[in-house]
């Protein structure tokens, strides 16, 4: 009970916002570079999809095939941008470039500095979902002012991200490892999550399995809000999110500690 | 006053004793040398004073804080000079300084003003802009000592601090080390240089294997030793006087390795 209530305890002070501030200032130094290449790659898949491929579709659900992607890559780039951030980002500060270890020679707690990269993973999110949705936007497919909130949503999905991808990096810190963590986590994610095709086409106990992946519950979310086919279902998605977040965040907190602190 | 108390002071991980119940205090305002070949654990030890690693038994207190309940506190009191440099290497030089006076929660223009007058004083002043690569490793250094100044610190932990450096970069260190002491910086220094030891340190210790062997003024070491091996027959007839390095030598039974 002891143990267990140390594994738990957070010692997170205000200065979290200080080590969020330093991310900042590195983002800020080459975020032209980071955006534009954040911004291509689904504007690819967008192309080469939506309207290539696209075009021999049959509208799914009543809508056409380029306005069903759209929203899910918004998703997905928007997660994919927080795991690079908390794995192999993490990873570098962590191990290379010792940042993690001159920010605790201060009042800086290693909880505050996880709390931060959280933070940061999050921001990541946030950010590279909205320059997809000024795309679509400018492309024309948006469609329901419910839109205006996706970044709460991708505040929730980009924390659950930044803490999946964080425990990955506690687990297992070597760089190496973030490819496995990319083809055997990320990807299957990828296309099974109601990306690029709805899963009910497929067997039941797929569907059942998609109901374990977070990425499916954001696409959904992002989606209904775009499209604006808002009903309680999405409701469901965002508390599975929420408690997703909950019930998983001691655990990169006790895991970075368990490695760092010796 | 004294400012570290360290009683029965022992340091354990995987198995490993690095510190082996050791005792010490370091008063107010003065240079104490923590001296030993590598993995003496001089390391782990100064790595319990800044709360990096936790204390596996006994007590050590700093500014009469326990370090296991106070050490947000403390920090707040202490300037670290780590073993390896740990500069951002994300931010320019004098974004260095002022991203770690912000982790202290110091006033932005406090925090600019203090970078300027380090950057001068420590001779980086035309590097301010410079992305910390491109400096030399001397340069590295003194910015990593300068980045531990801008809380003024009252004690200031440095974990060899010149080791890897020329001997011209060192004296310079050398050189603003003792200015901070008479600045009434209480200054915590681990080294294997016996001349870095007898020129900066008032009081050390020599270590070895996780223990203390002895303890004193540099002087009194060398006068103890040389009081030592007097009464022994002499075999080989010394025409030097004994020095640190003698005396170090003689307790840990090695040579010294880089």
């Amino acid at each position: 009970m002891e143990a267990l209530k140390r594994m738990l305890r957070m010692d997170i002070s205000p200065l979290v916002w200080k080590v969020f501030r330093r991310h900042l200032i590195v983002f800020s130094r080459n975020w032209k570079v980071n955006i534009s290449f954040n911004f291509f790659e689904p504007l690819l898949y967008l192309t080469a999809l939506g309207i290539g491929l696209g075009a021999y579709v049959q509208p799914i659900e009543g809508t056409p095939y380029l306005n069903y992607l759209a929203p899910g890559l918004v998703a997905s780039s928007a997660v994919f941008a927080t795991a690079y951030e908390c794995t192999y980002g993490t990873f570098i500060r962590m191990e290379f470039q010792k940042t993690f270890q001159a920010m605790v020679a201060t009042p800086v707690s290693m909880d505050d500095v996880i709390a931060g990269e959280i933070l940061y993973g999050v921001f990541k999110s946030i950010l590279y979902s909205l320059v997809i949705l000024v795309v679509i936007f400018a492309l024309g497919l948006i469609k329901s002012p419910w839109t205006l909130f996706i970044p709460c949503v991708m505040f929730v999905g980009g924390a659950l991200f930044a803490i999946l991808s964080i425990i990955w990096t506690g687990l297992v810190p070597n760089i190496e490892s973030f490819n496995y963590y990319f083809s055997l986590v990320m990807t299957p994610l990828f296309l099974f999550s109601g990306v690029f095709f709805p899963l009910t086409g497929m067997s039941v106990i797929v569907q059942k399995i998609v109901w374990i992946s977070p990425l499916y519950h954001l696409v959904n979310l992002t989606r209904g809000m775009i499209l604006g086919r808002v009903g309680i279902n999405l409701f469901w998605d965002f508390i599975w999110l929420a408690a997703a977040v909950l019930i998983l965040l001691p655990v990169p907190f006790y895991l970075m500690r368990k490695l760092m602190i010796r | 006053m004294d400012i570290v108390i360290a009683e029965n002071l022992l340091k354990q991980y995987n198995g490993f004793t690095a510190v082996r119940e050791v005792n010490f205090t370091i008063r107010a305002k003065e240079c104490f040398g923590f001296l030993g070949p590598n993995g003496a654990g001089k390391t782990s030890l100064v790595k319990m004073i800044y709360g990096f690693s936790p204390v596996t038994s006994g007590k050590l207190t700093v500014f009469g804080m326990d370090v296991e309940t106070k050490i947000r506190d403390i920090k707040r009191l202490l300037g670290v000079v780590p073993q390896d440099n740990n500069l951002d290497p994300d931010l320019k030089v004098l974004q260095n300084l002022l991203v770690y006076a912000s982790y202290f929660g110091i006033d932005v223009r406090l925090a600019r003003e203090r970078a300027e007058e380090l950057l001068e004083f420590f001779g980086l002043k035309e590097k301010a802009g410079e992305i910390v690569e491109s400096l030399s490793g001397g340069m590295k250094r003194r910015l990593t000592i300068a980045r531990a100044l801008i809380n003024k610190p009252k004690l200031l932990i440095l974990d060899e601090p010149t080791t890897g450096l020329d001997p011209q970069a060192r004296h310079m260190v050398w050189q603003r080390l003792r200015f901070l002491k008479e600045q009434g910086v209480t200054l915590i220094l681990t080294t294997h240089y016996m001349e870095e030891a007898s020129q900066l340190c008032d009081r050390l210790v020599i270590m070895d294997l996780g223990e203390i062997l002895v303890e004193g003024t540099p002087k009194k070491l060398v006068a103890d030793y040389t009081a030592e091996i007097s009464g022994q027959i002499v075999q080989d007839k010394k025409e030097q006087p004994a020095t640190l390095e003698d005396v170090f030598l003689k307790l840990t039974g090695r040579k010294l390795q880089d």
